[in-house]
């Protein structure tokens, strides 16, 4: 036993995950896949006295693919969303993404909301989330909101929600275009661990080339997964020749404002920042172009 | 100070096994100090080596990032449980002999299992699928060359006692 003591309980439905989370207040923390809580909690950086388990909550685990959107519950397993041919059809970033998560022993029991919660700013959902504009539904005994990824990324390892709530399912956009293409890359020491930096991309062209919608954005290069919605609009209208892209990636780099470690200085890391940008801008764009 | 103790009733290796647990006490401590299932190994204890990779429901995962109370009314199979009903050994763990896919031994359950699932899974895997299935788990004697060739193997023996 490596955790400090405390109390658990399974929860079976949403609304007694909500209570319990209610009752107990920040001394209380949600265990999804635990494949970054149960270690955080072994190395004692985190001490919850009381964990809420709502792996057995089976409203929480579902993948619904509708007209303009994907909705996943949050407590959906990351390998169901890998596997789940239809889904890459309509989010493909979301595979993409999820080819640099872990390894499969964490894929098979992390969830998407779990990852989504802890939010480690060099990790891939995250990111993706950020990029494709994800709104997270969250529930607590008070009620449900709703919050952009935008609003819910607010720092590393930090998010806007509160003690109390649950994250209860994500809505993933889809983009109608038939020419859409999207690209996720990442450098890491090896591969499965967490990036240095990462980038993704989604771009939409009309049948000319023309790019008519641009996203895109990079990961462990701040305090929070970060998305560049004016560069990439100026994307809109070209026909994303590389100049152009490499351009766009170069502004991104220069916004932002990475840390550095043993692995990687902070200038190196905003030179892969741009380095990367443009790689999945490019993929993308060549996704976009066979399509 | 004592703990809660949880009543879990868990599946392993076919058959079910009940304790009282404190919330806290790992699945891969459960296996190993209360069920004398020391097959499985512990490594890091958080999460990196894979060393502890036991199947939950059939799928491999980590049995240090989850604590025992979780396994309640699951099913885990450990490396004990890959051998045939006889106690010989199956066809992946032969392999391992076979192609000196071990020298210390201590990733060996872990590597076991993880090549297990990929062959349930696809029983006749790429050199690279290989490679990603055993992504996740460490080996500091081998250079992990054997262990490839052991899975090879073992794809092919099975893929030939089938025909």
């Amino acid at each position: 036993m490596k955790a400090a003591p405390f109390e658990y309980a399974r929860a079976a439905s949403i609304a007694e995950a909500c209570d319990l989370l209610a009752r107990h207040g920040d001394s209380a923390k949600l265990l999804a896949g635990g494949q970054s809580l149960v270690p955080m909690m072994a190395m004692r950086l985190v001490r919850p006295a009381f964990l809420v388990d709502i792996n057995e909550i089976a409203a929480l685990k579902f993948v619904r693919r509708e007209k303009d959107a994907a909705r996943i519950g949050a407590c959906t397993r990351q390998c169901v969303v890998e596997r789940d041919e239809a889904l890459t059809e309509r989010v493909p970033l979301l595979r993409q993404a999820l080819k640099w998560v872990g390894h499969i022993q964490t894929r098979n029991r992390g969830t998407v909301g779990g990852s989504l919660a802890h939010a480690d700013p060099s990790a891939e959902l995250p990111l993706a989330a950020q990029v494709l504009g994800a709104k997270m539904a969250l529930r607590s005994a008070k009620g449900t909101r709703v919050l952009d990824a935008e609003k819910f990324f607010s720092g590393p390892m930090t998010t806007a929600m509160r003690p109390d709530e649950c994250l209860e399912e994500i809505h993933w956009p889809a983009w109608s275009w038939r020419h859409t293409g999207s690209a996720f890359t990442e450098i890491s020491v090896r591969h499965g661990d967490f990036a240095m930096v990462a980038a993704a991309a989604q771009i939409a062209i009309d049948g000319d080339g023309r790019c008519v919608r641009a996203a895109f954005g990079l990961g462990g290069a701040g305090g929070t997964p970060l998305a560049f919605p004016k560069i990439a609009a100026r994307l809109v209208g070209t026909r994303l020749d590389d100049a152009v892209v490499n351009d766009a990636a170069h502004a991104a780099a220069t916004e932002t404002e990475p840390g550095g470690d043993l692995h990687a200085s902070a200038e190196y890391r905003r030179h892969l920042a741009g380095v990367l940008a443009a790689r999945a801008l490019r993929e993308a764009r060549e996704r976009a172009r066979s399509m | 100070m004592s703990e809660t103790l949880h009543p879990i009733s868990v599946e392993v290796n076919g058959k079910r096994r009940s304790s009282q647990v404190p919330a806290r006490l790992s699945l891969v401590d459960w296996l190993r100090e209360d069920l004398y299932l020391t097959g499985t190994h512990i490594g890091c204890e958080h999460g990196i080596c894979g060393a502890c990779s036991v199947m939950l429901d059939g799928e491999s995962v980590r049995s240090c990032l989850m604590y025992a109370v979780q396994a309640d009314g699951h099913r885990v199979t450990t490396v004990e449980g890959l051998a045939n009903p006889d106690g010989s050994l199956s066809v992946l763990q032969d392999s391992f002999c076979e192609t000196h896919g071990l020298q210390c031994g201590y990733c060996t359950p872990g590597m076991l299992i993880a090549s297990q699932a990929l062959l349930n899974s696809n029983p006749n895997p790429s050199e690279a699928q290989i490679r990603d299935a055993i992504g996740g788990n460490l080996c500091r004697c081998t250079g992990y060359q054997q262990i490839v060739e052991a899975v090879r193997l073992a794809a092919e023996r099975i893929a030939k006692e089938a025909k």
